[in-house]
């Protein structure tokens, strides 16, 4: 099964409508709408619900002063650092003060949806505005705060380095600054948040369905804040319209909310987030401006770089510094930076939050690299390829030790990775060598066009840990669970091939459940292109130890040794010799001695049953009744999966329309389960890219208003924006875990504005130092560069005639 | 259309409207403003149509109406009394079996999460209705008014086409 395009087990379900979704849950539970703030920073002097409170169907509205116990303690903060001196969490309703557009004021439960939205317009609000801080720009001014007691909006300050990074750009032969922006985005899944909670006053326990990344913590999260014993909670992810990472903070206000009023009211209770509440009050991400310093010698090697970056880390820091210590460590991609020196500031703004958006920081980070290269191409008159040759890690330096600390507060150490083979692939495949003709031919047409590069590393399987269950059945199906949830990755089918190889069973006998804690409690959650790595290295050492123990108790029935049998399609045999063999489920009866029997095969472990070795107990000494396992899988260190994208894009030469005319990938992530599901992610990836640098931008206005909130305004690409993906890959295993296998979920996604970007300066002959580029922008960057040099390689060859 | 009953709960006047859905005559009585998608998904629990932006961008809540592919988010189910829809549940073949479409879907793993596969679905049902045998740029275009934030549209594009090939092959068999 390992490597076979096997088509999902999925699928069926989610195709003919019996997927079952947030919303698709709780037909009969009250609804749930808040009153969210209209302001970007404003005191809140007065609530007034009196115009609300005769409207048929309303339940309840709560604001902060309801709140109680624990629930009026701000939100925890999720991923402490030591630098983070200034972290910051908002309260699950607003006390007093908003900080951005879309923060929650008011709490409203109405028999369904539409009442509660009626009463969330009833409830009259008065505010004391106050100035908004919109924008890094206004940010770093400092001259209005965010929150009034952290000087200059500086969340946290941070500063790796590595040698003397300023010394050795000094001491370079070439030196070059650059200035690089990113705007923001969001990963926007089709469906939104949503919680359902159901308070069992008779067991005094509750049952919570939510949209999350991550059932585990959500549940001790609720636990916590409820002051519920946890063992009297249990989170269970229902099917999931994707998460991207916005699902994977928690708990969101929701995720406390909902299930304190649905104990508080003794009825099931429901929200579920609409589009204009996705976009305004759940999370963005990629904001970023920085500066960069280089130095590199004749050939293009880098001998020091030195990145300062300023982080928008909008109005809280639940999610702590996870995206720009990503962009801060994997902004080296797959090259050796000569002495580096990073520093970044994470700085508040008056914007929703920013948490993972598919890619994390990468993306920031492999632009910023990629122009850098781009720039030292430039100026020695190189070819671009050539440059990033002569600066990559070879492979025979793997492992390679960058010296610095990794998100997971480890050492950021590649574990393995041929980049030289990576780029011969991507050259073969977009026919680097060979566009200058294509170059000649279009522009002898009067057509621009222009070819660019994008290398990435991607740290991926991040600790600290996953585990999974098996269990036998006794009529031979296979039950498996993991704690990480799932969100369209194929999760279900990738771990079921997974068990069928190591356990030696078909694929239909196999049942996968995850994210439900009320099959398994100990995991972390979905995020960091991780599940493969983590979930999928923990049920393969689940299913060897079944296996072992299958193995012990058929070598005894079979009275034969265990080294000598074998499993296939579920039938433990003896090599060689058939017609001696047991299946699975004959296995797991007997691994259950029994005093009852319930059915026939029960009947076949019961104390009657058979031949009894007095001397012996039951239960062998040691082992444990059941043909089942549980194991985890914890990594010394993230594995690096890497990649290299090339994009030949035309721009028009009147409009300054950009249309990508060709679209390459090259993708290591070590030993491929299912190259389907992981071409599906790089589709995906390579269409969030796309849109990041061609497309989607948060429109702020001065007063902090999103003015594009809505799918009307928000570019997100159809069909019709999305180019032909053309994919070759690379397979380097990785030494780190059992499978050899690396993440793949967030790779498309990375180098995407880095190659458009290097692709249209090619086509134009101009810098491009901020993305996402419109048509617009272009036209006016033309403006500015009237003397541009087309191509912009100081090659003399090709000169603008 | 009858407005001779009172939700018990909100106090609204309720409506009877009548829906054949998916071939199945259905009676329900809603208030004037609830949405075609809601009455499917809440009031008949045909949860299959999802919504995903509720201002008739993305597609997800397209059902066939009389046939056509239609924004249920975008219209009132009293607005579509006595008409005919079908959703994705429809779509499947007598016996319970995958569509055509839905096949194609599952072959050329045309969805990952699936939400907002169902409008997909319906779009694509219909379109091979009136265009049998569609080029890969008509395959692109047709599906051109639907979201995914999934799968970069490559392999739905695929799964039109191949959506046409299986919907051949079962009408000759």
């Amino acid at each position: 099964m390992f490597g076979q395009r096997i088509r999902r087990v999925e699928d069926p379900r989610l195709l003919s409508g019996r997927g079952r979704y947030l919303d698709d849950l709780g037909h009969d539970a009250l609804a749930v709408a808040f009153v969210r703030s209209p302001h970007a920073h404003a005191r809140i002097v007065d609530i007034d619900v009196s115009a609300a409170l005769a409207v048929d169907g309303l339940v309840a509205i709560y604001t902060y002063d309801d709140l109680d116990g624990r629930t009026s303690e701000p939100l925890p903060l999720l991923i402490p650092h030591p630098t983070l001196n200034q972290g910051r969490t908002p309260y699950p309703l607003a006390d007093g003060e908003v900080n951005h557009v879309g923060e929650a004021i008011a709490m409203v439960v109405a028999s369904d949806r539409y009442v509660a939205e009626d009463v969330v317009g009833l409830i009259q609000v008065e505010y004391e505005p106050l100035p908004p801080v919109v924008g890094l720009a206004a940010s770093r001014d400092g001259d209005a705060l965010v929150h009034a007691d952290v000087p200059g909006n500086v969340a946290a300050t941070m500063v790796q380095e590595v040698g003397d990074a300023a010394a050795a750009i000094a001491a370079a032969a070439h030196r070059a600054t650059l200035s690089l922006s990113i705007e923001r985005s969001a990963s926007m899944p089709m469906e939104g948040k949503g919680v359902l909670a159901r308070w069992d006053a008779d067991d005094e326990s509750l049952l919570v369905h939510t949209s999350t990344q991550s059932s585990t913590s959500v549940r001790q999260a609720i636990a916590a804040k409820l002051s519920i014993p946890v063992d009297r909670v249990e989170v269970v992810t229902p099917d999931i319209g994707g998460g991207f990472g916005v699902k994977i903070v928690h708990p969101w206000p929701e995720e406390i909310l909902v299930p304190w009023a649905a104990r508080r009211l003794g009825q099931p209770v429901k929200w579920v987030e609409d589009r204009r509440e996705h976009f305004i009050s759940s999370a963005h991400e990629r904001g970023q401006l920085h500066e960069v310093e280089v130095g590199y010698d004749d050939d293009g090697r880098l001998c020091g770089l030195s990145v300062r970056f300023w982080h928008d880390n909008g109005a809280y820091t639940p999610y702590g510094l996870i995206v720009p210590i990503i962009t801060s460590t994997q902004l080296l991609g797959p090259y050796k930076p000569g002495a580096y020196r990073v520093e970044f500031q994470s700085m508040y703004t008056n914007t929703v939050i920013v948490t993972p958006y598919r890619g994390a920081g990468r993306p920031q980070g492999c632009f910023v690299m990629e122009r850098v290269m781009d720039a030292i191409a430039a100026d020695l008159g190189i070819d671009r390829a050539v440059v990033r040759e002569r600066n990559f890690i070879q492979p025979a330096e793997m492992p390679y030790d960058h010296g610095l600390m990794f998100q997971d507060g480890r050492p950021l150490v590649y574990d393995s990775g041929d980049f030289p083979a990576s780029l011969a692939k991507l050259k073969a495949l977009v026919g680097w060598d060979e566009f200058d003709s294509f170059r000649a031919a279009a522009r002898a047409e009067g057509r621009r066009v222009g070819i660019g590069l994008g290398c990435y590393v991607e740290g991926t399987g991040v600790g600290p840990y996953e585990g999974g269950h098996l269990r036998v059945e006794t009529d031979g199906s296979v039950v498996v669970s993991t704690g990480l949830t799932s969100q369209g990755q194929g999760h279900q089918t990738m771990l079921a091939q997974i068990v069928a190889d190591e356990l030696g069973v078909e694929m239909e006998r196999v049942r996968v459940t995850t994210g439900d804690t009320r099959r398994f409690k100990y995991a972390v959650g979905t995020f960091a292109s991780r599940t493969a790595v983590m979930s999928g290295s923990a049920v393969a050492l689940t299913a060897r130890k079944v296996r072992a123990k299958a193995l012990k108790i058929a070598a005894n029935a079979l009275e034969a040794a265990v080294d000598d049998l074998e499993i296939v399609d579920g039938q433990i045999r003896v090599k060689g010799s058939p017609g001696s063999e047991i299946d699975l489920g004959s296995v797991a009866v007997l691994s259950n001695p029994l005093r009852y029997a319930f059915d026939a095969g029960a009947a076949r472990a019961t104390q009657f049953a058979g031949p009894v070795d007095p001397t012996a107990p039951p239960v062998p000494e040691g082992e444990q009744p059941g043909l089942e396992g549980t194991d985890y899988y914890s990594p010394v260190g993230s594995t690096f999966a890497n990649g290299m994208h090339a994009v030949v894009v035309e721009t028009d030469p009147e409009t300054a329309e950009i249309n990508i005319l060709r679209y390459c990938v090259v993708h290591d992530c070590g030993t491929v389960i299912n190259p389907m599901i992981v071409e599906g992610q790089i589709h995906g990836g390579v269409a969030q890219g796309v849109a990041g640098a061609l497309y989607e931008r948060m429109e702020y206005d001065d007063a902090g208003q999103l003015l594009n909130a809505s799918y009307m305004d928000f570019l997100m690409p159809y069909a019709s924006e999305v180019p032909h993906i053309e994919i070759d890959h690379l397979e380097t295993p990785s030494p780190l875990n059992p499978l050899g296998v690396k993440g793949a979920g967030e790779a498309g996604v990375i180098p995407g504005s880095a190659a458009i970007a290097s692709a249209i300066e090619d086509a134009e002959g101009f810098p491009i130092t901020a993305m996402p580029i419109s048509p617009s922008e272009l036209f006016a960057l033309r403006a500015q560069h009237p003397r541009a040099r087309h191509p912009s390689r100081k090659d003399p060859t090709l000169s603008t005639p | 259309m009858t407005t001779s009953h009172v939700d018990p709960a909100s106090g609204e006047a309720l409506h009877e409207v009548t829906l054949t859905v998916n071939g199945m005559p259905h009676r329900l009585r809603v208030p004037a403003r609830r949405l075609l998608s809601d009455a499917l998904r809440h009031d008949l629990r045909l949860t299959g149509t999802h919504v995903g932006c509720e201002h008739g961008v993305c597609g997800a809540c397209t059902v066939l109406l009389e046939g056509r592919p239609t924004r249920s988010c975008l219209m009132f189910a009293v607005s579509v009394d006595g008409a005919s829809v079908t959703t994705t549940e429809g779509c499947l073949e007598p016996d319970g079996g995958l569509g055509h479409v839905q096949q194609a879907f599952q072959d050329c793993h045309a969805l990952q999460c699936g939400f907002c596969t169902p409008g997909f679905i319906t779009t694509i049902t219909a379109y091979l209705e009136d265009n049998p045998d569609p080029t890969e740029d008509e395959a692109r275009e047709a599906i051109g008014g639907n979201l995914c934030r999934c799968t970069g549209y490559q392999n739905i594009v695929a799964a039109v086409l191949r959506a046409a090939d299986i919907r051949r092959e079962r009408a000759a068999s």
